[in-house]
């Protein structure tokens, strides 16, 4: 017996200039049914729910290849409108509410109710009168339908944040014909109570007979709610399965699993790492960096050690480092070779030797439109007086000393550039990164953390970085921090790897563990055990 | 080729390439016209040296992220207070004369530029806005403070029971013309040849090579750096809201000793609502010379303030004699100057909010 | 108790900007020892010739525009107009209304111009419509400078510069435009509702009855006899008499106002209550209003209240444009158009996301605003009857603006209500600060600047509250994170 899917993605792939982020994907979703979309970050799962809704930077890219078939027959969705007609909704991660506005109002924004009026008829639609009462039923009628109890008059500023994102849902099933919603990580932002509210309120629209694609990476959510799932990888399709047919740890497996490469020769290593000599140890750490809390973080990293720190996006691997450096707001206790940081002071880590790369080169880890040898010397000049040379009181720079330092460091990290006077902004995202890299290197760190070190960097630059990385950790016995959301990299030659999910540690691990572990690790959990088996 | 051509066209600007045609054109015009073209240079050399340093008091500003400072009408009046207050004083010798009233100036333009600093870092984002009403306030307040001061000297206030401070007061008996003096001479014939101004051009030349020294001091640097990536200033260590405060004190502070500096060449100062649109002609001036509302070098400043005052200069004699009535020279200044500035604001703002 | 406390200082709080400015105004009215009657005339006049000017912003704000500073465009299409309707001696209403068609295109123009270049500088329309302000008065003086009587030759001694280039400075508008306006009488205005009314209500149950829409036409044929009942009485000679004039004394537009405010309380009670039924109906609130009418009534009797009553009287066509004005404000906001406004103003992502088209209803709102103001402007010149040719419009943005913010509102949020009360506080201090100036400083040119003073001072407060960033930091260690509600 065939089973009438409604929504039928086939085969689907996508290319970014050159760059292939989806390869033949399928998504199958039945009616009514709750449908969980798993993977990694990079995985593919917003170029996917992109295509799906018509969004204009997939048409204004190439387009995809595949099919997309709604109820059995194709649907070509080329814009987000279309994707509306279709009954296809999408509950976002940041929700698109107007504090100011009623509850009532937000639900039928855009698609408010009115009546027509004699100048209307001449005019044009947009004169007629709105009509508040329809409107307040419908709003009333939506709410009680998610089983959500709160007055729709009132103003959403004043609301927790769990009951605005059910306004949220609220104004997607208000929409006529709506088939399926897509929720993109909605229990990220709330409690444990309002996420257990969400998830019944899913169950209930399921109910109806509308079906839910949840993306979610929380696998305690997903077996309590979904009825099947998806899971990809590095835009691949790796499986489809019913809950009932798998289990956590299955799962966990499928989304991490891959071929490690190891990087570095152990037969080489000469180094001694002890845990009594501990280059930086970490407590109870919290930061508050939007997007990436930290909530609670303890750590010892040995000197000489190569220290990984995983985890999915958002999670708060990225918050530790600009925690630590003082450019989010942060508390609890760093210790670097002993002495105890002060987090208060800008600038205090710099002053310890703790140089960082940061994951935003663009934003934060250059000054685009000055030289690279402006920026290379930069920090040191400010940090460490270094290229300065004094004519009576002033200090000024000394343009000939940083311009031979950078010289060097083009030839040392292979910047590829017409010369140091180039401006950064115009070199490629590699050699932009090199030059972070030649920036943080100029101080002369004891410590050296470094975020996303290989992102939008091609493959054969890839290697030299972790190489020369590698390099500098046996040489020089620098200590290196490595924060990535690439397992593989991490994997590849780091001596420890500590999983951060939920803004708290969830387990350190060593290269060669299995990926269950990382994969549950990675996952989180609010409860304590997840179904061992 | 083309495309060389075509990005050095997108990068000047087509206002800009319209204001150095005009420039040309009435250049042209003026000997035909039967105009004095050296007597004509030597004024636009003049007025270029002399509205300079206000022009360059934008360089600090713009560099350390504020924005184009509407608001320099703070140290304008901190350097008419520095004025009166010498003449006030009866300061006979001209060179003491001027150098107290910058010393004062220079002080209270600076503490000024402190708390305007502060109020800017409180609303980032809306810099421009508020610096031109503050601007502007401060120059209505200013003028009930000069009909109140308790100035006595008869220079200062009106005579026979008049009240309050005149509205122009004469410099001849304290600093007037004291740079402009100074070492002058005259290419050419003594009256109407091309008289060149030397110490006013020594002053406004040292006076930007001090501040391009700042900037490329290791202080210099990091409020540049500040104005251009914030977030790359403070993972450096270094305070990005104390380097706002920095620019805009400097920025004050220039502008005190630039109101000084054009008062003595004019040979009077102007109180009350003269100043008022100052801080746009600045503006309008550092925009023609190539900056935009995020960089701003000492070039711009010496260029811009030469094509602006040289048009002024060059522009109401010739068009006194094209057309005999009405103030051309006011109307096309106000064109110009603001027609620049809203090109510069529609080039950058994008999106914002 | 201390709960009701709080919510009073909250009311203070809420209101400072309003209450400081009252007491200043009292103050200055003291100080300057001014009689009130004069002080109340002056006001009266300064309301009917700024008022209209006033509310025009109301809508850019509600669109997130913030403050219109580019109304001085909507003014200088209005001016264009008004040199040509003296030229070719239009006087008196007619005039007045050919000036309104003339301007109207060109405003609407300049609105549409002035929206695109704001829609490509989303976040910086302020200070756009600042530099915008003075750049077009720049080419206004070169327009009426050099290209009137230059280019396009007109020959007139009495309006050009003698030599035959460019307008007069001052032009003076007694016997053609002054007063037109002000002039027209209630009979006239009456008649005009009369017929516009009965126009609107036959084409409304034509196209009712024709196209079959089964809309209930008894409504229409009952407002059609109400209309008429009202036209009749009219002819009654007293009536009559009383309705000729074009001047209301105050007394008696207070007496209106409140035995028609009272009235459509009445009439909100009964059509809610008993007609309509519908349960949610506050009732509290339309007699509330009807105890207020009664209060205001009985102030009347109040001696000083009743002098100024009897000395101060209005223009009452220029009123009821006001009223018109702030009913059509309302009306708006009833509206698809304006709650599309509102939305576009709370957040542009949203709205986009909504499907509206962001840029098209900014653009609407700019048109409307420029429209209104070069409608207010016409108001202006006209009452104030001297058209100063290079200096009318210069002003415009800074006094209007300035009397808005006074009056309470900000750039995020402007009222009716905010509106009037900023007229009337702005303008009582413009009338008495000169005096209050002589009298305290000895000095009445003091008085003038303080004025002056006051009106940048309020934008730059108001500005710089708008921007203040009051970062609230939440303690670090049990911070929740806040889910970022697109404030976009």
């Amino acid at each position: 017996m065939e089973t009438r899917y409604l929504l039928n993605m086939e085969n689907i792939s996508k290319e970014y200039f050159g760059n292939r982020v989806l390869k033949g994907v399928n998504l199958q979703v039945k009616p009514g049914e709750i449908h969980a979309l798993m993977g990694e970050n990079g995985a593919g799962k917003s170029t996917l729910m992109n295509i799906l809704f018509g969004m204009p930077v997939i048409h204004s890219t190439g387009g995809f290849e595949g099919t997309v078939e709604i109820d059995g027959k194709p649907a070509v969705i080329d814009a987000p409108h279309k994707a509306m007609d279709f009954g296809i909704g999408m509950v976002h991660q940041e929700f698109m509410l107007i504090p100011g506005f009623t509850v009532t109002e937000n639900i039928k924004v855009g698609r408010e109710i009115s009546k027509p009026t004699l100048l209307s008829r001449f005019l044009g639609r947009n004169l007629e009168t709105l009509d508040m009462d329809s409107m307040r039923r419908d709003a009333k009628k939506a709410l009680s339908d998610i089983g959500l109890s709160i007055e729709e008059y009132v103003k959403v500023a004043g609301l927790p944040i769990g009951y605005m994102q059910f306004v949220e849902i609220a104004r997607e099933i208000d929409k006529t014909g709506i088939k399926l919603l897509v929720f993109d990580e909605p229990t990220a932002v709330l409690t444990e109570s309002e996420a257990e509210r969400l998830l019944e309120i899913m169950k209930t629209i399921a109910s109806k007979g509308i079906a839910i694609i949840f993306i979610t990476h929380r696998l305690d959510e997903v077996m309590t709610v979904a009825d099947s799932l998806t899971v990809l990888r590095d835009g691949e399709f790796v499986a489809r399965k019913d809950i009932k047919d798998t289990s956590v740890v299955e799962i966990a497996e499928l989304m991490i699993g891959r071929k490690v490469e190891k990087l570095v020769d152990d037969q080489e290593d000469t180094r001694i790492l002890s845990d009594d000599d501990i280059a930086m140890s970490i407590e109870d750490f919290h930061v508050q960096m939007p997007g990436e809390m930290v909530k609670g973080i303890d750590l010892d990293i040995r000197r000489g050690e190569i220290f990984g720190i995983g985890g999915l996006a958002g999670q708060g691997k990225v918050g530790i480092p600009n925690g630590i450096m003082g450019l989010y707001e942060s508390e609890g206790t760093v210790r670097v070779f002993g002495e105890e940081l002060d987090l208060k002071k800008l600038g205090n880590a710099l002053e310890h030797g703790i140089a960082n790369v940061s994951e935003d080169r663009r934003g934060v880890g250059l000054l685009l439109d000055e030289s690279i040898e402006n920026n290379i010397v930069f920090t040191a000049m400010q940090i460490k007086e270094d290229f300065i040379k004094k004519v009576g009181p002033m200090k000024l720079f000394d343009s000939k000393k940083a311009k031979d330092h950078a010289l060097d460091m083009i030839k040392l990290l292979d910047i590829r550039c017409t010369g140091p006077k180039q401006t950064a902004g115009s070199l490629s995202g590699g050699n932009q990164q090199k030059v972070c890299l030649a920036r943080a290197l100029t101080i002369d760190p004891e410590i050296l953390i470094v975020s996303e070190p290989t992102r939008g960097i091609d493959i054969g630059a890839k290697k030299l970085v972790l190489e020369y990385l590698v390099k500098l950790n046996r040489e020089k016995g620098l200590t290196i921090i490595m924060v990535s959301s690439e397992l593989v990299e991490l994997r590849s030659l780091c001596d420890r790897i500590a999983i951060v999910s939920d803004g708290k540690l969830a387990k350190i691990l060593k290269p060669n563990d299995s990926d269950a572990e990382f994969g549950l690790a990675m996952a989180g959990s609010r409860k304590e055990s997840v179904g061992n088996e | 080729m083309s495309e060389r051509l075509k990005s050095i066209y997108d990068n000047i600007g087509l206002p800009r390439l319209i204001i150095v045609g005009f420039f040309l054109t009435i250049l042209a015009a003026a000997a035909p016209l039967g105009l004095n073209v050296s007597s004509l240079m030597g004024d636009a050399i003049r007025r270029w040296a002399m509205y300079g340093i206000l022009v360059l008091a934008m360089v600090p500003a713009v560099q350390s992220g504020i924005g184009l400072n509407f608001g320099i009408s703070l140290g304008i009046v901190a350097g008419l207070l520095g004025a009166t207050l010498a003449i006030e004083l009866g300061i006979a010798n001209p060179w003491l004369s001027i150098l107290f009233a910058m010393l004062v100036g220079l002080f209270i333009g600076s503490v000024f530029g402190i708390g305007y600093g502060m109020l800017l870092n409180k609303v980032k984002g809306s810099e421009m806005t508020v610096s031109t009403y503050v601007g502007f306030s401060v120059i209505a307040f200013m003028n009930m403070i000069w009909l109140s001061l308790p100035y006595k000297s008869g220079e200062l206030i009106w005579p026979l029971g008049g009240q309050g401070m005149r509205t122009t007061i004469s410099l001849e008996s304290s600093f007037g013309g004291v740079f402009n003096n100074f070492m002058a001479f005259t290419i050419g014939d003594p009256v109407t040849g091309l008289s060149i101004p030397t110490g006013l051009i020594l002053f406004f030349l040292l006076t930007c090579f001090l501040v391009g020294v700042f900037m490329k001091s290791k202080l210099g640097m990091a409020m540049s750096a500040a104005g251009s990536n914030p977030a790359f200033t403070k993972s450096s260590g270094i305070n990005v809201d104390k380097m706002r405060i920095l620019g805009t004190a400097v920025s004050t502070a220039l502008a005190s000793i630039g109101i000084i500096t054009y008062a003595q060449s004019y040979g009077f100062l102007q109180l009350y609502n003269a100043p008022l649109m100052m801080g746009f002609h600045s503006v309008a001036a550092v925009l023609i010379g190539g900056a935009s509302i995020n960089k701003a070098k000492i070039s711009h400043v010496i260029i811009g303030a030469f094509l602006f005052q040289g048009i002024l200069a060059v522009a109401l004699p010739v068009a006194n004699k094209v057309l005999p009535e009405g103030n051309l020279s006011d109307v096309i200044r106000i064109i110009i100057s603001n027609g620049i500035i809203l090109y510069a604001l529609s080039k950058t703002k994008g999106g914002s909010k | 108790m201390s709960e009701s406390r709080h919510k009073f200082m909250n009311k203070i709080l809420d209101n400072k900007v309003v209450l400081l400015f009252v007491i200043l105004c009292i103050g200055a009215i003291y100080a300057s020892g001014n009689p009130l009657t004069f002080v109340s005339a002056e006001l009266f006049t300064r309301i009917g010739r700024n008022g209209f000017m006033v509310l025009a912003l109301l809508i850019p704000v509600l669109a997130g525009m913030g403050l219109n500073f580019g109304i001085t465009i909507g003014a200088i299409a209005a001016q264009i107009a008004v040199f040509w309707v003296v030229y070719w001696g239009f006087k008196g209403i007619e005039g007045f209304l050919l000036g309104v068609l003339m301007a109207t295109p060109i405003a609407i123009l300049f609105g549409w111009m002035v929206g695109r270049l704001f829609n490509k500088m989303k976040g910086a329309e302020m200070i756009a419509g600042m530099v915008l302000g003075y750049f077009a008065d720049g080419l206004y003086q070169l327009f009426f400078l050099y290209v009137i009587g230059g280019i396009i030759p007109v020959d007139s001694p009495r309006l050009i510069i003698p030599g035959g280039i460019g307008v007069k400075n001052t032009i003076d508008l007694t016997g053609n435009l002054k007063y037109s306006l002000d002039t027209v009488s209630m009979l006239t205005i009456i008649e005009i509702l009369f017929f516009i009314t009965i126009t609107v209500l036959v084409i409304r149950m034509g196209y009712n009855l024709i196209k079959k829409t089964g809309a209930s036409i008894v409504k229409d044929i009952i407002l059609i006899a109400l209309a008429g009942a009202v036209y009749a009485a009219t002819f009654v000679p007293q009536m009559e008499a009383f309705l000729a004039t074009d001047r209301l004394l105050l007394l008696h537009a207070v007496l209106i106002g409140i035995a028609s405010w009272t009235l459509i309380q009445i009439w909100r009670i009964v059509n809610n209550k008993l007609i309509l039924k519908k349960e949610d109906f506050n009732i509290k609130q339309p007699i509330a209003a009807i105890i207020a009418m009664a209060i205001a009534f009985g102030l009347t009797y109040v001696k000083p209240v009743e002098e100024i009553l009897m000395y101060v009287y209005i223009p009452v066509t220029t009123y009821l444009c006001i009223v018109a004005l702030c009913v059509f404000n309302n009306m708006l906001l009833k509206t698809r158009l304006g709650q599309n406004m509102r939305t576009v103003g709370q957040s542009r992502v949203v709205a986009n996301a909504a499907g509206i088209n962001v840029d098209r209803t900014r653009i609407i709102a700019m048109i409307l605003s420029t429209v209104l103001a070069c409608w207010g402007q016409l108001i202006y010149l006209q009452n104030i009857g001297t058209f100063s040719t290079y200096g009318a419009h210069t002003q415009v943005a800074q006094f209007t603006i300035a009397a808005l913010l006074v009056g309470g509102a900000s750039v995020q949020k402007a009222t009716n209500k905010q509106a009037i009360i900023g007229v009337i506080l702005f303008h009582t201090l413009f009338i008495v600060a000169p005096q209050a100036g002589k009298q305290l400083f000895n000095n009445a040119q003091l008085g003038e600047y303080f004025r002056v003073f006051v009106a940048y001072g309020v934008i730059a407060v108001s500005l710089a509250m708008h921007a203040w960033k009051t970062t609230i930091k939440p303690a670090v260690k049990d911070g929740k994170p806040k889910a970022t509600t697109s404030k976009a």
